[in-house]
């Protein structure tokens, strides 16, 4: 049997499906007979689902104008360059 | 610029839409389509935006940084190679800005994104309390995004930035590595970490009522 330190040590790869056949039933039969584990298992995911795809917040409307304006400063000398 | 002498970066064919339409975005920038162009900084100045300000943890910087990203792609967007997602190829450039601006803040040592690792027991009282089978309903969108930020806002910035590229931009573990500079194996453990703290902050709000347990693992 696993400790629950070696199934923590796994967990991310257990999560992201990406342990191999040997390992994973390993670690299922560790969360099967470990209260403790099973918790972290089970929060550990949903923390990540309610996470995945949070939207970043729009960047301000004058961070957004001087990146522009940066941006248009850059071409314009690009131009005055190859002519 | 004629034409012809721009090299297109080829349309894999096992790309998604989503990917290919990006690409071609991409190569319509390089021939001077200015419109391509500002799609994309539409499309990514949010999240590298989100980024800087995770490692540098200040405004100014972070729209300093968000700025020389986007004009050092565009002065190299020839060198951009369509196997690699274009945001995986900003996030690079951003990542490089944003260490730069660190180490100007701190003249008196390098500073990277691998310094505020602990290395040391990381065996810690984890609350162990199960949660709601739905906790994010109990919440508004508002608060929920507040509750999200706040946790996140409290990792160290290697753990915030590495979670957000991984868990909520989407990027493969080894487009995270790819990114960062960082090996697979550092970015595996740094996840986790982000991972666990994580869903230590959120067990405080998302618990089931009366459910309250520690143990040290
Ligand atoms: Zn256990």
């Amino acid at each position: 049997m696993l400790t629950c330190k070696e199934f923590l040590a796994e967990l991310s790869d257990f999560l992201d499906e990406r342990t191999d056949t040997e390992i994973r039933s390993k670690l299922e039969k560790h969360i099967a007979e470990c209260p403790n584990c099973w918790v972290i298992c089970d929060t550990t995911k949903k923390t990540i689902s309610v996470y995945k795809g949070m939207k970043s917040c729009a960047v301000p409307e004058d961070v957004h104008s001087r990146l522009m304006a940066a941006l248009e400063r850059k071409m314009a000398a690009a131009s005055v360059a190859k002519k | 610029m004629a034409l012809e002498s721009v090299t297109l970066a080829p349309v894999p064919a096992e790309l998604t839409e989503e990917a290919k339409a990006e690409l071609e975005l991409v190569n319509r920038a390089r021939t001077g389509d200015t419109s391509a162009f500002s799609a994309l900084i539409r499309q990514y100045e949010g999240k590298i935006f989100r980024l800087a300000m995770n490692i540098t943890q200040n405004r100014e910087d972070a729209e300093d940084v968000l700025q020389e990203a986007f004009l050092k792609a565009y002065e190299h967007l020839d060198q951009f190679q369509g196997n690699s997602k274009f945001y995986t190829w900003i996030v690079r450039i951003a990542v490089n800005q944003a260490l730069m601006k660190l180490r100007k803040r701190k003249t008196d040592r390098s500073v990277s994104l691998d310094e505020q690792i602990d290395t040391g027991e990381d065996t810690v009282a984890r609350e162990i309390a199960a949660w709601d089978p739905d906790p994010e309903v109990q919440y508004s969108q508002d608060e929920l995004n507040g509750i999200l930020t706040e946790a996140i806002d409290g990792l160290a910035p290697i753990y915030k930035t590495v979670f957000t590229l991984r868990d909520v931009d989407g990027l493969s573990t080894e487009e995270t590595a790819e990114a960062l500079d960082l090996t697979v194996p550092a970015v595996k453990s740094r996840l986790l970490r982000a991972r666990l703290q994580l869903r230590d902050k959120l067990t405080r709000f998302f618990k089931r009522k009366g459910d309250d347990a520690f143990a040290y693992m």
